[in-house]
């Protein structure tokens, strides 16, 4: 049986989100719970957690249970340290998003749904992640890469199996979702631009 | 009131009411399946669709309430393709199973795919297939069947108050489950089995028993607590098969408990079937003759101040009546009807029946239970009590053990001297009671049975008369009984006169050697082990504890195999029905105290049931009025604050699926024992 | 063309400081104060005569809809809700309000909670968005630091709090009434309707739930008038709007422009125009995912708005724009999103939780071509038995991309069934 106990880091968290919600609407902080405890375990729910969970908010395990069946970000199997999250849906599925799924496929050896034997990697197709004018895209964890091809997300890959931090957004420097080449002429515009993306 | 038009009909309606409960109203039938009138409405089946004037897409008309002057139409072209539409989605993915399932025949999907559906399917896709899930040891799965109506989330949320069931996942793979496969731990969990529209929740002691329509279906009363359940015993030959709730608004609504569900395997096994008579130490078997002139020879031996008779649990109205009679005329004034040596029921019928009645508990806002678990012991009534706590917010209080009542119970201690606190205005409930516009108290009737017992009762009644639990048009003092006989048998007077003996005297005498004759009705609750020098007779249907102990036994019948008036624990009188004869040469209880009346030369003077009954109602004429709870005068108690000991108030029942002779011979409830009460019990040793 | 000046978001590519200095150059939060001293009725008022609808997907006026609320609330509580659960394929317009402009949702929010009375305010982010959730977290930490929104915010005498809430992955928790059910901590399972929002919403109490876009724009709107919004635009059609332009375009992208801007001239004039030409159009998808598609034919002319798309039987919804060029196989791009909606269904309703699938298991066989011509019929049926027949609208969304493929392109699926008899006569259906 797997255990299962929050951080007094995380549980002092807790006490904050849920007083974000109204006094005994503690069931509200169920979704940020649950994240809090899927990234203390390295990227899933046990049933420990989930029940920890229901124990903290006063909910009945199986109202728990039912949530983190539900929503699709909460894995209820471990994954690997990379959860790589290819958009399947149309928009990116026009601009390539196939070739990314046989790309991770081929070179990481697994299928949908698996994972590297080293932990590393996990394999997922999902629905639209919602940055569809930066198609195709694939979500690593917490991280967006979007304009990809098989080779940029081949690079991703490898620098994630050497432990960096890929660059992440835009594979093509595009200015958020701004109409290739917009601000193409002013590079430095265009440099100082990228520290306003997401990671700051 | 709102007037609306349905199918072209006029109907003025409650307003408030949905469009469904209006069709209802007016006689128009709409199919459902996720819709249930004691369930909050979910609105998912979409089955019930209607067509509203003005509304541009076809309306659930479980969700929408009606309004003044809204055309509704149920018959449209429109509406039967959206029926079938429906009809078809639903069928998609159902194994179509029915000649191996145990709903056929009395299945919604069947029927209203008869009504409603479609001759054929244009599915040709692989259907879905759903592993099976652990209910636990009464209810069986069948996950395929499933059609996600969801009224087992709802039921056992609302009603049971144990929220173990929910549907995880989406969309189509959203399935129905318990939490990591566990046993669904409710004493209402067999109403999950009447409330699935289809085949997936099923009976598991009754799986593959019979076919609906090979059944014969008896009305009949529930004896395995004093709720008097309305029950339907379903009988093939000689064997119940399988109980089932008749629907009572004032008793069980439509619902019934675990225990008087599943207890009927226990009908067929350990069965006393012939007379026996103990010779050279052991019971053998013997005809009636013989077991009946040996009975009456030792009646005739004894002394009438030495032998004495106490009726059981169990016993019908019938019976205690007749025998007690022929005690009477024996000379001997030694019968007591409370085997657990309670001294209650001298006093007025008020000071021991469940006065505010079951039905009327809804209506309660502050509730003090004394030594008592209802869940355990009427978890029907428990169900009332949350009813009042989901829909008015009742306040429960409790003295007595810590339990889980499946509604939020405040704990003010073990010990009942709290009771005289609160007379006495010491107590923080007391500003509450005063306050209380409604206010209850439920006595656990086992708590009378202490050696302080009555000055509890009594300071209870003190209680209930100081703060305002006796009105004009309310009275909240009640007592719960746990034995089907006990409010009947105090009816008729089955207790001591001054002179007798009561149970605890009696069994003090039999332990002493004092006692010559003991004549057990049924009662098998008593410890006779140190009993000496006595001849006890027990006439009864089980080989239980006191059949083992028996010097004769005299085989009688169970409550689904006579008609036999038994009186709820709010003084309702009703009437069981004979569903299946007693087994082999055993009778009707009351026939063998009339036939044992005639060898000991005092016949009794009724000899039909008839007549019997007759009798009862003319010596008690709260017999005269069957079926209903009759109100009852309140004769104000004396005043005085009982005398009462600190020893902490004790739980009734330490099982609820055991607690009578007929649920310990089932298997059935053995496999529940196994499943939800012993894993608990060793928890609670561990945790010492 | 939209004029630099008229466009509510300046910095929707993010080129420019996102933060509260930033935000401040651009004219957000300024005299917020005296916008709400003019008082909730003027408020939205000035909202009903600029004709905004909301900018979600259902197009319902947003004047009308704040005035719903109770004007007496007794004591009671109140709730603003803004979805920013932004999931409907194609569409990526809130993400970037989000990211590049937040305090422009976050005044937004001050002003629509003033106006319909509450005091409280949740922004549902969905949960893939963790990075942009910060950032807006980042924006609502420095307006309670500059006293914009909190106690007295902007000196108003008006309390306000506003809290970031994000999701866990449910394209369901769009629909406003499953977003209130996710906020409970519940799963995102629509409601039934009556009681609605504005009535019984979050926690009971009454409830505004509004689009990012729809709020984002509003104090615009306050501090340019009414007559300046309902002048962009057409009638009943009024304002800019954020146009996401992905699929088969040289450069797919997000734009504001007004409403009403022709198909083709958005297509051309920002996103690089189609793949290949014009003449290369296949089909669009003129506004997520859940709307019909409409042949090149109608794309030559259509205009981008709310009644001009439903002239066509198609609809605006999110104004998100998918361009399929002639390599696509349409019948691939359309089974991918059945695909979507099974996997997104809920499964409360019957028609949606079976019918989805049924779908889109006869789309992928449709793909292939494994299927017999009359499926195409049937497949229309069931989309019928499926579409207005359930809670919510995704029974409905799941239904329109399967009708507008076959009413406009079922010539070419029968020719994908014909072929594949051709080449698998042993195998084919019946």
């Amino acid at each position: 049986m797997e255990q299962f106990e929050f951080t007094p880091a995380n549980l002092k968290t807790i006490g904050e989100i849920i007083k974000k919600y109204p006094a005994g609407r503690q069931a509200s902080a169920v979704l940020p719970v649950l994240d809090l405890a899927q990234r203390q375990a390295g990227g899933w729910l046990s049933s420990a957690a989930i029940e920890q969970v229901a124990q903290i908010l006063q909910m009945p395990p199986i109202r728990v249970y039912e949530v983190a069946s539900f929503y699709s970000m909460f894995n209820l199997k471990p994954v690997g340290r990379n959860h790589i999250q290819v958009c399947r849906t149309t928009p990116c599925w026009l601009r390539g998003a196939d070739r990314l799924t046989e790309l991770c496929k081929t070179k990481l050896g697994i299928n949908k749904g698996q994972t590297t034997p080293d932990q590393q990697f996990t394999l997922s197709e999902v629905e639209c992640l919602g940055a569809c004018c930066n198609a195709p895209i694939v979500q690593i964890n917490d991280d967006v890469y979007e304009d990809l091809t098989p080779d940029s997300l081949s690079k991703i890959l490898d620098e994630l199996k050497a432990g960096k931090q890929p660059m992440t957004g835009s594979q093509t420097n595009r200015q958020g979702s701004a109409p290739e080449g917009m601000f193409i002429s002013d590079d430095q515009q265009a440099g100082s631009s990228k520290q306003n993306q997401q990671k700051t | 009131m709102p007037k609306l038009i349905i199918d072209g009909k006029e109907i003025e309606v409650m307003p408030g009411l949905t469009i469904i409960q209006a069709c209802e109203q007016a006689g128009i039938e709409v199919p459902r399946f996720c819709y249930h009138e004691r369930l909050s409405v979910a609105g998912n089946c979409r089955m019930c669709l209607v067509e509203v004037e003005k509304s541009p897409k076809p309306v659930a008309s479980c969700v929408m309430p009606v309004s003044e002057g809204m055309v509704v139409k149920t018959q449209t072209d429109t509406i039967k393709k959206a029926r079938r539409g429906v009809m078809e989605f639903l069928l998609i993915n159902h194994p179509l199973d029915c000649p191996i399932c145990d709903q056929g025949g009395e299945c919604d999907l069947q029927d209203q795919a008869m009504a409603y559906g479609f001759d054929r399917s244009r599915y040709e896709e692989n259907k879905r297939a759903v592993q099976d899930k652990n209910f636990g040891p009464l209810i069986k799965t069948s996950m395929n069947r499933c059609i996600h109506c969801t009224r087992c989330i709802r039921f056992s949320t609302e009603i049971a108050g144990v929220p173990d069931i929910g549907a995880v996942g989406r969309g189509e793979k959203m399935e129905i489950t318990t939490y990591v496969e566990k046993a669904v731990a409710s004493e209402l969990s067999g109403n999950l089995i009447d409330i699935c529209p289809v085949g997936a929740l099923t009976s598991k002691p009754y799986a593959f028993a019979a076919r609906p329509w090979e059944l014969k279906k008896t009305h009949s009363i529930d004896v395995m607590d004093a709720v008097g359940s309305h029950i339907r015993v379903d009988t093939r030959g000689a064997k119940v098969l399988r109980i089932l709730p008749r629907i009572h608004e004032d008793i069980n609504e439509e619902w019934l408990a675990d225990k008087s569900r599943f207890a009927c395997d226990g009908l067929a096994r350990q069965r006393l079937d012939r007379p026996y008579i103990r010779k050279d130490g052991r019971l053998v078997p013997t005809t009636w003759a013989e077991a009946l002139a040996h009975t009456a020879q030792a009646i005739k031996k004894a002394q009438p101040t030495n032998m004495a008779a106490i009726a059981g649990d169990m016993a019908d109205v019938e019976a205690m009546f007749a025998l007690k009679e022929l005690w009477v005329s024996l000379g001997s004034n030694n019968f007591d009807c409370r085997q657990n040596g309670s001294l209650l029921g001298a006093g007025g019928r008020a000071t021991y029946l469940l006065n505010t009645t079951i039905n009327n508990l809804e209506k309660a806002d502050v509730c003090l239970l004394i030594g008592t678990n209802p869940r355990w012991e009427a978890p029907l009534i428990n169900a009332r009590l949350r009813k009042a706590y989901v829909q008015n917010g009742l306040k429960v209080f409790v003295i007595g053990p810590k339990i889980d009542l499946t509604y939020p119970a405040e704990y003010l201690g073990e010990s009942p001297t709290i009771l005289n606190e609160i007379t006495q205005g010491t107590h923080p409930l007391s500003t509450l009671l005063q306050q209380a516009k409604k206010p209850v108290l439920i006595l656990g009737e086992n708590v009378t049975s202490r050696s302080d017992g009555m000055e509890i009762h009594q300071t209870s009644m003190l209680i209930a008369e100081k703060f305002g639990f006796i009105k004009a048009d309310w009275n909240g003092f009640n007592v719960l009984h746990r034995a089907a006989s006990r409010v009947g048998g105090l009816d008729i007077g089955f207790i001591p006169s001054e002179q007798g003996k009561s149970t605890r005297q009696i069994l003090a005498a039999a332990k002493s050697g004092q006692l010559s004759l003991l004549y057990l009705l049924g009662a098998d609750e008593l410890d006779l082990q140190d009993v000496n020098n006595c001849f006890i007779i027990y006439q009864g249907h089980h080989g239980d504890i006191g059949a083992h102990r028996a010097d004769v036994v005299l085989p009688g019948a169970a409550y689904t195999e006579k008609d036999a008036t038994y009186v709820n624990t709010e003084g309702r009188i009703q009437q069981t029905r004979m569903a299946t004869l007693p087994p082999g040469e055993a009778k009707e209880d009351w026939r063998i105290i009339r036939a044992l009346s005639e060898l000991v030369g005092k016949t009794l003077s009724f000899s039909n049931r008839h007549q019997l009954q007759q009798m009862i109602s003319k010596k008690h004429a709260v017999f005269q009025q069957k079926n209903i709870v009759a109100v009852q005068g309140w004769v104000m108690g004396s005043g005085r604050v009982g005398n009462i000991t600190p020893a902490p108030l004790k739980d009734a029942v330490v099982n609820y699926y055991m607690t009578d002779p007929i649920s310990r011979a089932s298997e059935t409830m053995a496999a529940c024992t196994a499943a939800f009460v012993q894993p608990n019990q060793q928890e609670n040793k561990a945790h010492g | 063309m939209l004029h630099q000046q008229d466009k509510v978001f300046k910095n929707l590519y993010g080129l420019l400081d996102w933060r509260l200095e930033g935000a401040r150059k651009r004219g957000i939060w300024d005299n917020t104060k005296e916008l709400l001293s003019k008082g909730r009725d003027w408020i939205i008022d000035e909202i009903k005569k600029s004709d905004l609808r909301g900018r979600g997907g259902a197009g319902f006026s947003t004047g009308m809809k704040w005035s719903f609320m109770p004007k007496d609330l007794q004591g009671k509580s109140a709730y603003l809700v803004v979805n920013a659960d932004e999931s409907e394929p194609g569409t990526c317009k809130d993400r970037e309000i989000l990211r590049f402009d937040p305090h422009l949702l976050v005044e937004g929010c001050l002003i629509a909670a003033f106006a319909i009375g509450a005091q409280t305010g949740y922004i549902y982010v969905r949960g893939e968005f963790y990075h942009e959730a910060q950032r807006l977290q980042q924006a609502i930490d420095e307006a309670y630091a500059a006293g914009l929104i909190g106690k007295n915010a902007c000196s108003s005498g008006f309390d306000f709090n506003l809290y970031v809430h994000r999701g866990a992955g449910a394209y369901i928790c769009g629909e406003e009434t499953a977003l209130l059910e996710s906020l409970e901590g519940k799963k995102g399972m629509p409601r039934l309707k009556p009681p609605f929002p504005a009535a019984m919403g979050l926690y009971g109490a009454p409830t505004t739930i509004n689009n990012v876009e729809t709020v984002a724009v509003t104090p615009t709107i306050l501090r340019r008038g009414a007559a300046w919004w309902s002048g962009l635009g057409r009638p009943k059609n009024t304002g800019t709007k954020i146009f996401s332009i992905s699929g088969h375009v040289n450069k797919p992208c997000n734009v504001e422009e007004q409403m009403g801007i022709p198909l083709r001239e958005l297509i051309e004039r920002y996103a690089g125009g189609v793949r290949g030409g014009w003449d290369n159009l296949l089909a669009v998808i003129p506004g997520g995912s859940s709307v019909p598609m409409i042949p090149k034919s109608i794309c030559d002319t259509v205009l981008m708005d709310f009644d001009s798309l439903r002239e066509v039987k198609s609809g605006l919804g999110t104004a998100a724009v998918i361009v399929m060029d002639k390599s696509t196989d349409l019948i691939a791009a359309i089974a991918r999103l059945s695909h979507f909606y099974m996997h997104e269904s809920c499964g409360q309703c019957t028609p949606c939780r079976e019918g989805t699938g049924w779908m889109w298991r006869v789309m992928e066989r449709l793909t292939i071509g494994n299927a017999d011509i009359r499926e195409i019929d049937m497949l229309l049926d069931v989309s019928r038995q499926v579409e207005g027949h359930t809670i919510c609208a995704l029974g409905d969304a799941a239904a329109w991309p399967i009708q507008g493929l076959i009413r406009h392109f079922r010539p070419e699926i029968e020719q994908r069934i014909a072929n594949h008899r051709i080449k698998h006569p042993a195998v084919a259906v019946n």
